[in-house]
């Protein structure tokens, strides 16, 4: 590890994450949004969180193993849950803490 | 003024243990990858976004490319261009716009909507700021508290990066849940996209081709339905 590289990647980052951000403000400082654009922006969230839950499970996903039974249940455990309850903290925490005990129980 | 702290904080209490929470996995993630937490605090006040500092750990860890990183945090946070969407208008008029932009997570922007859609006058605009700002002010907390503890407490945390997985599915059940018809069609899209991607491309490369198979869809399907609405 290279801490000026290190840096760098960091500055890069948050740069292009403010960028990110800011980018509506800057394209309609004074134009109206044309309604395709907004059509495409109200479907795109639950899209790409989809494509992120994915790469999250990359690995129990592709290399079958205690990861992918201990992840499979803690999942079900979080859908349940949290359809039920609808408590983003409880879902979480209880989520992690089932995925944390399988891997340790399943190994 | 103290009206609006009280107001803020408790508009920010289930965003403060989340926080915390997820903070401190952040920290014990990055510290496992060799960063302690003065790069835990740094990386929590320059960037700001939770899901994308996961993402980076193993990048950083790697000494990814600057390239690499760019077009990584450019499809991760893609999602932030639409949130500023909401809040035009509103933070035009305040003076501390450029923080409102900077600090829009996930998170904030549903905590913002939330207070919008109960208070559409926006009578309690000044508290915001201290929305956005108390909910950094968790995040930083929970990612040095998390950096320390890995390094002091001779517990295994392995598994904890899991919190992330988690809260993902969360938002997407959130979402699937609030638009049953359009969002569990863009959710199925984006987990097809994903799985068909990670088994052509592998774990390393995946992501980027995913993201841009999905927002080709949505496009495809958007438009489509607008020529089915056309007479």
């Amino acid at each position: 590890m290279n801490p000026s590289h290190s840096i760098l990647l960091i500055a890069i980052a948050s740069g292009i994450t403010f960028l990110i951000r800011a980018l509506p403000f800057l394209v309609f400082k004074k134009r109206q949004m044309p309604a395709f654009i907004k059509e495409i922006a109200d479907k795109l969230p639950p899209a790409i969180i989809a494509v992120l839950v994915i790469y999250c499970l990359k690995s129990p996903l592709t290399v079958f193993g205690t990861e992918t039974i201990a992840a499979s249940i803690a999942i079900a455990g979080v859908v349940i849950l949290h359809i039920r309850k609808r408590n983003t903290l409880l879902s979480v925490a209880a989520g992690t803490i089932l995925y944390m005990i399988f891997i340790r129980c399943l190994s | 003024m103290k009206k609006y702290i009280k107001y803020a904080f408790s508009r920010t209490l289930p965003v403060l243990f989340g926080y915390i929470f997820l903070g401190i996995a952040f920290g014990i993630v990055l510290q496992q990858a060799g960063f302690n937490f003065i790069w835990a605090f740094c990386i929590s006040l320059f960037l700001y976004a939770g899901s994308m500092q996961f993402v980076l750990v193993p990048l950083l860890a790697a000494s990814a490319s600057p390239l690499t990183v760019a077009i990584t945090t450019l499809f991760v946070n893609s999602r932030h261009v639409f949130y500023g969407l909401s809040f035009i208008e509103s933070f035009k008029k305040m003076k501390t716009q450029l923080y409102m932009i900077f600090s829009l997570s996930d998170e904030t922007y549903s905590v913002l909507c939330s207070c919008k859609n109960e208070d559409p006058e926006e009578k309690n605009r000044p508290a915001w700021f201290l929305i956005n700002l108390f909910d950094q002010s968790y995040w930083i907390i929970g990612s040095v508290i998390g950096a320390l503890l890995g390094q002091v407490l001779p517990f295994d945390f392995t598994g904890i990066d899991f919190s992330m997985t988690a809260l993902f599915v969360v938002i997407l059940l959130d979402q699937v849940l609030a638009h049953p018809k359009v969002a569990s069609r863009c959710a199925v899209t984006g987990l097809l996209a994903g799985i068909i991607c990670l088994f052509i491309f592998g774990t390393g490369n995946f992501l980027l081709p995913a993201l841009i198979v999905t927002v080709l869809f949505v496009t495809a399907f958007t438009q489509a339905e607008r020529r089915k609405e056309l007479p």
